[in-house]
Order: C-alpha cells, then structure tokens, then sequence
C-alpha cells in the first residue's frame, strides 16, 4: 500500500515506464505491456500521467484487462490522476515487441514473430522462412493452423520433437 | 449534419454491420465446427470481427445526436435497419456454405477496407489500416479452403459446387453498392472488377463453375432483409433488449 500521496509533477516519465514495464500482458503473462508494444506514450502534465495504448487485434479481449491492469498497478505507485487513452493509429504489428520480449517469448514456449516481416502478406512470408521449435530448437516444423489459442498465435508443430507450440505470428 | 459526415456515418455503419452479422452467423459454430482447429480459427474469425465492428460503430455513434455507443448500434435498431449484404445474413446450413460465405465475403472484405485506407476521413481510415492486416489472414485462410476443398476429393466438390450454386445470387450486391466511393467516382467499377476476377482465379483453381443464369438478389443495403435475418438478429438481441442494465 501506499503511505503517502505525491504530486503528479514529482514523476518522472521514466519511472511511469519502468512501472509499466512490470505490467504483464494477462494471457502471455512472462511478457510486460511495454515489451510488446501496446504502450505507446507516456506523458506527464501538471496534474495527470497520461498513458497512450493501442490494441494488438482489434477484437482481443485482453485490450480492457490490461487498461485496467496499469490502472491498479500506476494508482498502486501512488499516481492520482492518470488518463489511459487508446489509439488505433498507427496500427500495432508485431515489430514493435523488442528484443526482451521476443526473447521471454521464446522462453515460455511461444516461437517470436519474425522481424521485420509484418503487413507484407501475413503468415505466407514465414513459410519460407522456417520458424525455429522453442522446445528443441530444430527448423523442421510446421504450421497447423494459422489461427491458434489467440488471436495473435498461430498453431504449429516441430517434426522433429513432435511437440505442438505456438507461433506468434507476423502482423 | 454535413453530408460528408452523413455519407461517413452511412459507410461506417454499412462496415460495422456486415462485420457484425457475419460475427453472430460465425459464432453459432462455437464448438459445433468439424474440426478443433477449424472451431479455432473461426472463433478467432468471428473476434476479429466483433472487434472491428466496435471500431467502425465508435464512428458511427458519434454522428448521431445526441451520440450512441456501439451497443446502442448493435442491439437497439430494428430490422430494416442494419444495412449489411444479405450474404453475410444467410444461415451457415453447412460447412460448405459457411466456408464459401467466408470466402465470398472476406475477398470483397479486403478490396472494400484496402480503398478505405485512403479515405478522406482520418478515423475511417484509422480502422481501415487496423483491420487489413486481420482481413488478410481471415482472406488467406478461406481462399485456401475453398481450393483445398473444391479441388479436393469428389465428395468435397460437389458440396462446395452446390454452396457456391447457394450463395451466388447474393455475390451481386457486393459490389453494386456505391457506398464505397471514397471520394472518387470511378472506384464502385474498379472494386467490382477486382472482385470478379479475383474470383473467377480462386474458382477456377478450386475447379469450380460459377452458376450460369442466376438471377441476383438486392435489399440487404437498403434495409431489406432475407426472411433469416429477423430470427437471427431477435436472438442476437434478446438479452440487451429484455435486460437493458445487464452487465457482465
């Protein structure tokens, strides 16, 4: 809890973004809202911490949890007055998750999107591309579905290991 | 109101709502589809959807006035109302049908948000570029099946032929509406020319003939709906409209 209330002008919006870098993403919960992305700006004015996002896809559920995740988590730091705004423009593609991100996604078993390869044709251009498993590491896989336990995933398969993974996919 | 912002009221309305109502036909598969991956991706389909259809309503309601939400839009205006294609209304039936509805509709999809891209209006166009990339894996997806399917085996064929016998009369809709003429006179023609040989490749890879001789059927953009419509839309509706307070 927090014991004392501080003026808004006493943050930095540095530390609103190292705040938020603690903010999961509540359906891939290893990656922060800032690694993938959605947190667009952050801006403090006399009175009010004002916190740009964008959705991922337009229709992800997790859009409303994760307002109301840096909600909690800023008024938690002690931030009063904070104004969460959404954008749509410019669109989010998977080329905004950083390095960090990619990597913990790997970690947790999801194959990163590749980089760079976004709005140029969707999924095809990863079918030359070979996606790595992130269980084993082998090249050999393949993909099952395109659409998979997320809107952002897609479902694939390592021949080498059998194993089934998710693929974030390129967009 | 200006007519500008008329006319932007009447496109963004006419998008939100072929997203909508194909969202809802989508959804009745929700664990009935033939296939856990095919469950999958039309889930996925019909999310998309219902996304994109609150991002074309949020500009929608804002030219009313006073101004409305999007549930307002979706769940408190009648019948006549909604002006989405009759195809996207017609029951799922079987997969074929469900599939080729897709296909027939995810083609025209992209053609019609790819001209919105650059539409006078910031906003239409802030959706439009949201919702493209969505609309490119829901086009791969259904263009794929369709050619899997109408090439596939002799079974596969014929239930994909009949689909397409089905849903042709509803296709000349598509692209008779001049709704999509974003500040230019010339597009209704360029995007009905695109469709149709767009078409016509995806057919004749798939190894399927389009019906000869169909009449084709028009209301669904003036608010003259199929007899399927009312039924659906009184389910679709039923709970904000008995239960107006309801929340989650």
């Amino acid at each position: 809890m927090v014991e004392t209330m501080v003026s808004q002008s006493s943050f930095s919006e540095q530390q609103i973004w190292d705040w938020l870098s603690e903010v999961q993403d509540p359906e891939i919960p290893v990656v922060s809202v800032v690694d993938l992305g959605i947190v667009r700006g952050v801006k403090i004015d006399q009175h009010t911490v004002h916190v740009t996002i964008t959705p991922t896809y337009s229709g992800c559920p997790a859009t409303a949890v994760i307002a109301m995740d840096i909600e909690t988590t800023l008024i938690e730091r002690g931030v009063e007055n904070l104004e969460i705004k959404q954008n749509l423009a410019p669109p989010w593609t998977t080329d905004w998750i950083n390095e960090e991100g990619r990597k913990k996604l790997f970690q947790y078993g999801i194959a990163p999107p590749k980089q760079g390869v976004a709005c140029s044709g969707a999924l095809k251009v990863s079918e030359n591309e070979p996606v790595s498993c992130p269980q084993c590491l082998s090249s050999d896989t393949e993909c099952v579905s395109p659409f998979g336990s997320t809107p952002c995933k897609a479902a694939y398969r390592c021949r080498t290991c059998r194993e089934p993974f998710d693929y974030f996919k390129p967009f | 109101m200006l007519s500008d912002d008329l006319a932007v009221r009447d496109l963004t309305q006419h998008m939100g709502d072929n997203c909508l109502i194909l969202a809802q036909r989508i959804t009745e598969w929700c664990g009935h589809a033939p296939m856990l991956e095919e469950d999958i991706a039309l889930a996925n389909t019909g999310l998309d959807l219902i996304g994109q259809t609150k991002n074309w309503y949020e500009i929608t309601g804002n030219l009313y006035s006073p101004a409305i939400n999007p549930d307002q839009i979706a769940f408190h205006r009648n019948e006549n109302e909604f002006s989405n294609f009759l195809l996207v209304e017609y029951p799922n039936t079987d997969y074929a049908v469900t599939l080729m509805k897709q296909f027939l509709f995810d083609t025209w999809h992209f053609l019609a948000v790819r001209q919105l891209v650059i539409h006078p209006n910031e906003k239409v166009v802030a959706v439009a570029q949201k919702s493209i990339k969505e609309i490119q894996y829901h086009r791969d997806r259904s263009t794929d099946l369709i050619v899997r399917l109408g090439d596939g085996n002799e079974e596969s064929h014929t239930k994909m032929q009949a689909a397409l016998k089905t849903l042709w009369r509803y296709t000349g809709e598509l692209t008779n509406s001049n709704q999509l003429n974003a500040g230019d006179e010339s597009t209704p023609s360029t995007l009905a020319e695109t469709y149709s040989s767009t078409i016509q490749s995806v057919l004749r890879q798939a190894t399927l003939d389009i019906p000869e001789n169909t009449g084709m059927v028009y209301g669904g953009t003036k608010g003259v709906h199929t007899e399927h419509f009312s039924s659906m839309i009184s389910q679709m509706q039923f709970l904000p409209r008995r239960y107006p307070e309801a929340k989650w």
